[in-house]
């Protein structure tokens, strides 16, 4: 297809007309115009050529298929992972929990020591504080801004 | 992927009023495309059928977003397509897909009687090399091209599917062909 054709339009135009050949997809209105373009353009003619001859090849192949005991155990997989899911969600939140209380009794424990100094009290809950801050930011950043970020299905 | 039949109608209102045994039957129904367009889409067998089954596990999770006066395959596609394009993009699994451990496409009759062993070695020598072209395809064209060829969907089919106008999928047809086209230098 080669700038002598005409302009991007038209070329566009042949481009569909040639595609909707090769694939059966052609209407009745399309195909004398299909037809009239062939005849007249033998750049045109020479890329029918090439991509019928692609077609033809192509059309003799097909996507490997895995063995049917795969089949067999499929439904099996995705139930099993969506147990995994609910034991994954269930495991997570009862070890958030308790690594949440404990660390609370910890610094509860800590700041009720008087044998500690000031600074290391001020430094323990300004170390608590942090974490909470980057738990709080990473968590919102997961569940707010993604959700609303507008170029995530942008493909490249 | 034919269009939403009653059967299928009924299974999917069951299946999002939680319904397993239902959701397991839409599994069936449904197992073999998702895998092969999953499969061309990442161009492996392993992550191919691990992100089909995850499509699915997520699919029922998001069973009340499911319209069931819509196909379900055309549902269950976006989710396959989210998660094969992100999978894609990972870095880690894009050099995998490069050392993929065997052929994703073969010939549809496997092998031909009366062919000589050269005739063979010729068509498997083309597989091989249509094979990896496919691979370098963008993201786009490769959906476009293994909904087409290997899917056999029509133009509709795929617009519908992949949210885009019929004018869009003969345009990454054309530019997915013309590439593999030059690259393989099937004709000269």
């Amino acid at each position: 297809m080669n700038e002598s054709r005409g302009s991007e339009r038209e070329l566009g135009r042949a481009a569909s007309l040639m595609m909707a050949a090769l694939d059966g997809e052609l209407t009745g209105n399309e195909r004398p115009e299909w037809e009239t373009l062939l005849r007249q353009d033998s750049a045109l003619r020479a890329e029918w050529e090439r991509m019928s001859q692609l077609k033809e090849v192509t059309d003799t192949m097909e996507l490997n298929s895995p063995p049917d005991e795969v089949w067999d155990e499929y439904q099996t997989g995705v139930f099993q992972r969506l147990e995994r899911g609910i034991g994954w969600i269930l495991l997570s939140t009862g070890a958030t929990v308790l690594l949440t209380w404990g660390a609370w009794e910890w610094v509860q424990a800590l700041m009720a020591d008087n044998e500690l100094p000031g600074f290391v009290r001020w430094a323990i809950l300004a170390l608590v504080a942090g974490l909470v801050v980057l738990l709080v930011s990473v968590a919102r950043e997961r569940l707010f801004v993604h959700k609303r970020e507008p170029y995530k299905d942008v493909v490249r | 992927m034919s269009a939403s039949p009653t059967g299928e109608r009924a299974l999917m209102v069951r299946a999002q009023a939680g319904d397993r045994g239902a959701f397991g039957a839409l599994v069936d129904m449904h197992m073999r495309s998702a895998y092969r367009v999953a499969l061309g889409l990442v161009g492996s067998h392993e992550d191919a059928l691990d992100l089909s089954q995850e499509a699915f596990a997520r699919a029922f999770r998001a069973r009340a977003t499911l319209d069931p006066e819509r196909p379900f395959f055309a549902w269950l596609y976006q989710v396959i397509r989210r998660l094969c394009l992100n999978h894609i993009r990972d870095s880690r699994n894009r050099r995998r897909i490069v050392e993929s451990e065997g052929p994703w496409v073969v010939e549809r009759m496997h092998g031909r009687v009366g062919d000589s062993p050269s005739a063979a070695a010729e068509r498997s020598e083309l597989r091989d090399r249509i094979e990896a072209a496919v691979g370098r395809l963008t993201d786009r064209e490769r959906e476009v091209f293994v909904l087409r060829e290997f899917e056999q969907l029509s133009y509709r089919e795929i617009a519908e599917l992949a949210v885009i106008p019929i004018g869009t999928v003969m345009s990454r047809l054309y530019a997915a062909r013309k590439r593999l086209a030059a690259e393989l230098e099937v004709v000269r």
